[in-house]
């Protein structure tokens, strides 16, 4: 799809859908009714578990909780519908965050078996609820009105409905493109990355399940004035796994996929409830385990579902580089020659094994440090100390006057530390321009609703312009718009230090940045950091590479065991006896 | 609430556990071999009570039919995937496996259904008919994605399971059963307390099968080729283990394992097809309690499920469900406190 021709899509697609209820028979525009509220559910489910690898087999349950909540507000408490509205998104938000409070520190396979539980436990209180008509449920809820006119009709609830689907879908893919939502897409392959670029995880895990319950309370709501009956079966665990199963069908990465995926899930289900009885008594069942193998199916053979499959043989979209547009302000470094950090006596215990034993050294602004060592002496440990991933057992580190020894990584980047990884952890279905503005996270402020919103278009360019002379600068530029996962390892590290750069740092810390480079990115990176010391940057480097560092540091820490056993200038430690008896086995 | 009645609930609470335990164990044995996380193992474990109860109205029961739909889908795998590799190295010996040996104990099931045969035959015939289900099921839904992503083997466990809850209505109709109990007898405890045979069968085939499942573990080389493959695939590959076959071995053990709960479970509860759902992830909020790691803390957190079951049924048994998935949360939050400090990358792919 060309960006030129996307809004041209969207026109067709909001077109045929307006004029949809013209050519339709009365049936099929309640059958659209259904596809509607479905892709709602579905466009929260691929929010959720298709970009950020959150499943949940509970969102049914959510859509009962709104349906529920309006139904008892409009008939027991006799409040219009529109008051029912923000009546069900609140119950239905309180009920995501107490769960999602609880849940989502959960890693990989526990948090969908706990959406299992909380979802039965939830359908459970439905049918045992007085108040809420028990297993029968609750009747003579009123439709929605607009002014005087009654949504009644299902052509009349078309409109609301599809309305909505509209404004949702929209607001997914304007989230998706955003500052938080480049957070979402950052959640599937782990919060080490995420913390150390100063991004919350649990917190965004948070938001976006509350997002994606919100969707679902908006289907609800929408269901119980469309059906104006509400009863605890169509919450309970299978119509979970039909919502699901509309995401993954049609594309669980995908906006459109969910849109899609309702469609086809729909539509299969009402042709299977149409010839199945002429077959068989047990229409039901022949459903359910055609849906089941369907979605078995889909695993084995289309993971990615179907729009995947066929947007792949269309170009991507490649936005043009920007122009003229001036980027996020810096901060003031610290003058050249002050320090800017203190290591004093830091500890790390690991059980038994003291990994960094009451290790000290201090880094200026505008001086590139070199941490080296044979393997296992402790350096990716005191690495980690000082980025906040590990604590220190004992001893103390400060960052610009701060204590950090306790600090949460988050805390520690805000203050001005960038990393890069030893082993890279880029984001690789992400533009190489989008893994450098995640580096900028903490420079820009966009919210949620402004993402989803587009009320954040000034700051994105800017931080865009950003990551743009950022990538410039380490000699990326030509390839912004192409995937991390399809540049070589080399470069992928060097993409980790433009990262690293977008975060305007006063220190970096780069773990063995030369590890696979070849011979002229070695020397193009040795002088992009002479560059970035003599602007002050604080660099630490930890290196295995001899020649990359002997020729690039001002002074070296020599770590062993745990231990430092030296420190000094490059041409000092080339000839102190300790550190060539650590690294050649104590001949000399 | 007396103490007696307290006693009561416990006993009943713990006997009932007893089977969330040996449930519990087969879960945790499955996801620590295969990281399937197993939902349908309930489902074998109630097909297996209603097969016995087929049995004991003298009927044919379903699972004849289901287990062989399974194993003509596995042949048809089989064959598809040997047309593929162009190859038919190794076929007649899979074929013989996924095809040929399940039908066994379906004749046997067939011959004797109709019968008037002691209970002692009748129980290894159920328990037979149980065991090809979980290497069946494996190589149909599992097999062809065995390295994908612990999320997508859960999706597809939790789709299969409907998908042979759907066949178990099909082969075994709406209508609950419960089977006639395997002992007789009532003991009197001092104080009053009253417990059944049943009820002492249980537990005591609960402790039992735990103390060989221990030992199996602990003694016998499969014992350790399942550990070691729980504990590195491809190590174990390197000293020459198949994951595949110790993944069919760990299938087989915990069908059987199914199939006694569904013995045990059989008479004191009254079965459908369907129950099994609510049997697999009630032993899994056991195995939760355990991480999905720990046998013993799965056996703990098993009885402890099964006890708060108990009582909350006697306090409202309409409430009972919430009860027990709502003690899932603190559970949750326990467990996840203490993950809370382990922080290590995970990668789940949906497609990758």
């Amino acid at each position: 799809m060309n960006a030129a021709l996307r809004p041209l899509g969207i026109l067709l697609a909001a077109g045929l859908l307006a004029a949809a209820p013209a050519a339709l028979s009365t049936f099929a525009v309640t059958l659209m009714n259904y596809i509607g509220i479905g892709a709602l559910v579905a466009v929260g489910l691929v929010l959720l578990t298709g970009i950020g690898g959150l499943t949940s087999f509970g969102q049914a349950a959510f859509v009962g909780v709104a349906a529920y909540s309006t139904a008892w507000a409009t008939t027991a408490g006799g409040v219009s519908p529109w008051l029912g509205l923000p009546f069900a998104l609140l119950t239905t938000g309180l009920a995501a965050l107490l769960i999602g409070a609880v849940t989502l520190r959960l890693g990989g396979h526990f948090l969908p078996l706990s959406t299992i539980a909380w979802g039965i436990s939830i359908f459970y209180l439905f049918g045992n609820f007085e108040a809420l008509g028990s297993h029968t449920g609750l009747s003579g809820i009123p439709p929605v009105s607009i002014g005087s006119i009654a949504l009644i009709d299902s052509r009349a609830v078309y409109w609301l409905i599809w309305a909505a689907v509209g404004a949702g879908a929209l607001f997914g893919a304007n989230l998706l493109d955003s500052r938080q939502g480049r957070a979402v897409r950052a959640l599937r392959g782990g919060p080490v990355l995420m913390a150390s670029v100063g991004i919350d995880p649990f917190r965004t895990r948070l938001v976006i399940f509350l997002i994606a319950a919100l969707y679902a309370g908006l289907a609800g709501w929408l269901y119980a004035h469309m059906s104006r009956f509400v009863s605890p079966a169509p919450f309970e665990i299978k119509p979970s796994i039909e919502y699901l199963l509309m995401a993954l069908v049609g594309g669980a990465s995908h906006i459109v996929g969910a849109l899609v995926g309702a469609g086809l899930v729909t539509l299969l289900k009402n042709w299977l409830q149409d010839v199945l009885p002429h077959v068989t008594s047990n229409a039901a069942q022949y459903e359910q385990i055609a849906f089941a193998v369907i979605l078995i199916v889909i695993m084995h053979h289309a993971r990615g579902g179907l729009v995947p499959m066929l947007t792949r043989f269309l170009p991507r979209v490649r936005r043009a580089a920007p122009v003229g547009t001036d980027p996020l302000p810096r901060r003031t470094l610290p003058e050249r020659g002050e320090t800017v950090l203190v290591v004093d006596q830091a500890v790390r215990r690991f059980g038994g094994l003291v990994a960094v034993d009451k290790v000290s050294f201090e880094l200026k602004a505008g001086e590139i440090l070199g941490l080296i060592g044979p393997n296992g002496a402790g350096k990716s440990t005191m690495f980690n100390l000082l980025t906040g991933a590990l604590r220190a057992s004992s001893g103390r580190i400060a960052f610009l006057g701060q204590d950090i020894t306790r600090m949460p990584q988050r805390r520690i980047a805000a203050l001005g530390v960038a990393r890069t990884f030893q082993h890279v952890k880029l984001r690789p279905a992400m533009t190489l321009v989008e893994n450098v503005m995640l580096g900028a996270h903490l420079r820009t402020g966009a919210g949620w609703l402004s993402g989803g919103l587009r009320l954040d278009r000034s700051e994105e360019a800017r931080a865009r312009a950003d990551a743009y002379a950022q990538l410039a600068r380490v000699g990326l530029a030509d390839k912004a718009e192409d995937l991390a996962g399809n540049l070589p390892l080399g470069q992928q590290r060097i993409l980790e230090v433009a990262r690293a750069l977008a975060a305007d740092p006063v220190m970096i810390v780069l773990d063995e940045p030369a590890a696979g480079l070849r011979r002229k990115e070695k020397e193009a990176l040795a002088a992009l950091l002479s560059d970035l010391r003599r602007e002050g940057l604080a660099i630490l480097v930890v290196e295995h590479d001899m020649d990359f560092v002997m020729g690039l540091v001002d002074r070296l820490v020599v770590m062993v065991f745990g231990a430092r056993i030296a420190e000094g200038e490059p041409a000092a430690i080339r000839r102190n006896p300790d550190v060539q008896a650590a690294y050649l086995g104590g001949v000399a | 609430m007396t103490p007696d009645i307290a006693l009561i609930l416990t006993v009943d609470g713990l006997a009932n556990g007893a089977i969330y335990l040996l449930a519990g164990l087969g879960l945790v044995l499955i996801f620590s071999v295969t990281r399937v996380v197993f939902v349908p193992f309930g489902d074998i474990a109630a097909f297996t009570a209603l097969t016995l109860a087929a049995f004991q109205m003298q009927r044919v029961p379903g699972t004849i039919g289901l287990v062989a739909v399974l194993a003509a889908v596995a042949s048809l795998m089989e064959l598809g995937a040997a047309v593929r590799r162009r190859s038919a190295d190794g076929l007649a010996q899979r074929l013989f496996g996924y095809g040929l040996l399940p039908l066994i104990p379906c004749g046997l099931a067939w011959l004797i259904a109709a019968r008037d045969v002691p209970e002692i035959v009748r129980i290894p015939v159920a328990l037979g008919l149980a065991l090809p289900m979980g290497p069946l099921l494996d190589r149909i839904a599992f097999r062809p994605i065995a390295d994908a992503s612990v999320l997508v083997l859960l999706i597809v466990a939790i789709a299969l399971h409907f998908a042979i809850a759907g066949l178990g209505l099909l082969f075994f109709g709406p209508e609950g059963f419960r089977t006639t109990a395997l002992v007789d007898g009532i003991f009197e405890l001092p104080g009053g307390l009253v417990i059944t045979g049943q009820l002492i069968l249980m537990m005591a085939s609960a402790v039992l099968l735990a103390v060989l499942f221990f030992l199996f573990f602990e003694r016998s080389l499969i014992g350790k080729a399942l550990r070691a493959t729980a504990v590195n695939r491809t190590g174990a590959r390197l000293v020459g283990i198949r994951p595949e076959r110790t993944g069919v071995t760990a299938y087989l053990i915990a069908s059987a394992l199914a199939g006694i709960s569904g013995i045990l479970i059989g008479p004191s509860t009254t079965i459908y097809y369907d129950s099994g759902f609510l049997i697999g992830l009630k032993a899994f909020v056991g195995a939760i309690i355990g991480g999905l790691v720990s046998y013993p803390v799965t056996a703990l957190g098993a009885l402890f499920v099964g006890v708060m079951e108990s009582f909350a049924s006697f306090f409202s048994s309409a409430m009972k469900e919430v009860v027990v998935f709502s003690l899932l949360i603190p559970v949750l939050l326990w467990r996840s406190l203490a993950l809370a400090h382990g922080g290590d990358e995970e990668h789940e792919e949906l497609d990758g």
